[in-house]
């Protein structure tokens, strides 16, 4: 088992032929993704590591059915693309590019709500099933089949936290990058609702960072619905109020989305959290030893 | 991008949102003459930052000398660090009620939301939540009079003024979608006769959006190293400790930075140069560190999409370029890392593999490297 993508799911790539587009391809092949078509506008009939490309995406789905798709296409045509991408029947999207206008995230969230879809990013890594299948632009080596299911907020961060559980032997059921925006197609509770679920996962790392009341909503819903083991690391323990960490959504403003308040949340509902990233193995493993 | 409030009110013009008479001035003999056209004015500093009326930018004139007065002392004034370059005087009128009136993104509902409140003229953050209507508008469909009926239902206004208020919120959502707004806010909205006016403006255009908003004018509120920063596709804040930091992720640079604090030192900076970075941009980012003049710096690599190999080719082609004279700190780990170490090693540049332990150094050797003791 694994939550939005396994080994069944055929994935096209919207922006197939840009250079992003082309090589994580190429690296979602080698992981063993099934991708079955790409698109791109204009560019019917070219190959890209043996995959067709099409001009749209009904074209596309209409010789090779698929559940996902990859968005490489750049900001100001991203919102074009999903909403494309949605009407032809994709379920799960998922959104790579950063600085998509946030009207444009607010309007395809809500076609996707419409159309019963699932959208991961923008601005995100992607999201992977170990073993199965990456639909995403993480580096393939680290993502190796395990009990820990992983959601987070950024990217390298999420990486490291993963080589590091794979190096103490710990591999992963399904890793979900939610994305660095303030709009996003899902929240922490959506995906722990997911884990709870799935046979595969036996405890959760939640990578959080300051901004917004993501970890506080998590907070609360963990104490009334995850039985399983929750790790949660919080970034931006030493950011100041009203800068912006590079993230959109990294912001502490107005007096919300402090780290103590996250921090405080997490401990409250039962959750182990982690002062710093290496610490984060060692807790996993105690939970799962007691699991 | 925030707006300056005369800004924010030439945009509320073009969508016919009422507004009192008023002149923007850059010199104190243009409020005389303002105020002989307008009689008693209200001359507001036009600076970004909020709470004016606390900072004393904000004053009252019955008379054209009077105005000249003040608004040469204010054209003098400094807010919150920001020189004062222009005023807005406007006509004092005589008013009944007070309101709060904003449209923003609510993230977690991902959908915009109209705020609104009896309790106007205060900071909004200090009105309780029980007095402030939130109502979340559906993006696909837009604004629509019953949300405006509704609004003023909650907030128990009655009679005429109902379609004043609907008039205002219909013209501030347009403005909202049609500018790529992430926040229109009126405070006050107030009532004058039957009328509602605008009596101060903050807009926020969203940074992404504007390619496509080519006829705002710009307003520039970096400092020229975040600007720079952010012309090379870097993301740069200065934090003003000793220890330079740069790392390739939003996330992880965050983290490095909790680390520095954790172990007792101080960031100087964040400075994310992202996933995947090329040797150009990567050595970009190293020379905007060196020339911030950093007592030590702290290099926190987790080669991903990012290879070990170009970032340490990057640094090497920097320090022979420029010679680096002060304490350095490399933790390189992940995609090519043998090969960059290699690189490393050759010019005699020690390596670290715990991103712990390389923090720690870093700080250690800040506090040893402080005052410039020499």
């Amino acid at each position: 088992m694994a939550i939005y993508v396994n080994e069944n799911t055929r994935v096209i790539v919207q922006g197939i032929t840009g250079n992003q587009g082309a090589f994580h391809t190429g690296q979602m092949l080698e992981y063993g993704t099934r991708v079955v078509a790409g698109v791109t506008p204009g560019k019917k009939g070219r190959e890209i590591e043996g995959v067709p490309v099409y001009n749209t995406v009904f074209s596309a789905v209409r010789e090779h059915p698929a559940e996902a798709s990859i968005l490489f296409t750049p900001a100001p045509y991203a919102k074009d693309a999903a909403l494309e991408a949605l009407e032809a029947g994709i379920k799960t999207l998922v959104l790579v590019p950063e600085h998509i206008p946030l009207i444009d995230a607010m309007e395809i969230m809500a076609f996707a709500r419409y159309r019963g879809a699932v959208v991961i990013g923008p601005n995100t890594f992607g999201v992977v099933s170990s073993g199965k299948c990456k639909a995403g632009i993480m580096p393939n080596r680290f993502f190796v089949p395990g009990p820990v299911g992983v959601v987070s907020r950024s990217g390298t961060l999420c990486y490291e936290i993963v080589a590091q559980l794979m190096e103490k032997g710990m591999g992963t059921s399904t890793v979900v990058g939610m994305g660095g925006d303030r709009v996003v197609g899902l929240n922490f509770i959506e995906v722990l609702k997911e884990f709870e679920e799935d046979p595969q996962t036996g405890a959760v790392v939640l990578v959080g960072e300051i901004g917004g009341s993501a970890e506080e909503e998590a907070a609360a819903f963990i104490k009334e619905n995850v039985t399983k083991p929750v790790v949660a690391y919080i970034a931006g323990k030493s950011a100041p109020s009203g800068k912006r960490m590079g993230h959109a959504g990294a912001i502490i403003e107005r007096g919300r989305g402090s780290f103590a308040s996250k921090e405080e949340a997490l401990r409250e509902c039962g959750a182990q959290v982690a002062d710093l990233p290496p610490r984060i193995p060692g807790l996993v493993e105690q939970a799962l030893g007691q699991s | 991008m925030k707006l300056y409030e005369y800004m924010g009110k030439e945009l509320f013009d073009g969508y016919r949102v009422p507004l009192p008479g008023g002149r923007v001035v850059q010199e104190a003999h243009e409020a005389a003459r303002a105020a002989e056209e307008l009689g008693g004015v209200v001359l507001k500093a036009q600076v970004l930052t909020g709470k004016r009326g606390k900072a004393g930018a904000i004053s009252f004139a019955d008379n054209p000398s009077q105005a000249e007065e003040e608004a040469s002392r204010l054209l003098q004034m400094e807010v919150g660090g920001e020189k004062v370059e222009r005023l807005l005087v406007e006509e004092k009128l005589p008013l009944e009620r007070e309101l709060y009136l904003a449209i923003t993104v609510e993230a977690e509902a991902r959908q915009p939301v109209v705020l609104a409140s009896l309790y106007g003229g205060m900071d909004i953050e200090e009105v309780p939540e029980e007095h402030i209507v939130k109502y979340p508008v559906e993006v696909l469909t837009g604004y629509s009079p019953y949300i405006a009926r509704e609004i003023c239902d909650r907030l128990g206004l009655e009679g005429k003024v109902v379609r004043s208020f609907a008039a205002v919120l219909e013209s501030i959502y347009r403005l909202f979608r049609e500018k790529d707004a992430e926040l229109v806010e009126i405070n006050p909205l107030a009532l004058s006769g039957e009328e509602f006016l605008a009596l101060d403006s903050k807009v926020v255009i969203d940074d992404d959006a504007l390619y496509r908003q080519k006829e705002i004018p710009r307003v520039e509120e970096k400092t020229s190293l975040e600007k720079k920063a952010q012309e090379m596709g870097l993301a740069y804040v200065d934090l003003g400790g000793d220890v330079a930091v740069m790392a390739n992720g939003a996330g992880i640079t965050m983290a490095t930075l909790d680390l520095v604090q954790h172990f007792g030192g101080t960031p100087a900076n964040f400075l994310d140069f992202g996933g995947g970075a090329g040797e150009e941009k990567t050595s970009g980012a190293l020379e905007l560190l060196l020339g911030t003049d950093p007592r030590v710096i702290l290099i926190n690599i987790f080669g991903g999409i990012t290879r070990c190999d170009v970032v340490a080719r990057a640094f090497v082609s920097v320090k022979e370029k420029q010679g680096i004279s002060i304490p350095f700190f490399f933790r390189l780990v992940g995609t090519n890392e043998a090969e960059g170490r290699r690189v490393l090693h050759d010019a005699g540049v020690e390596v670290f593999q715990s991103m712990e332990e390389a923090v720690q150094r870093a700080v250690e050797a800040s506090k040893n490297n402080a005052g410039g003791g020499f």
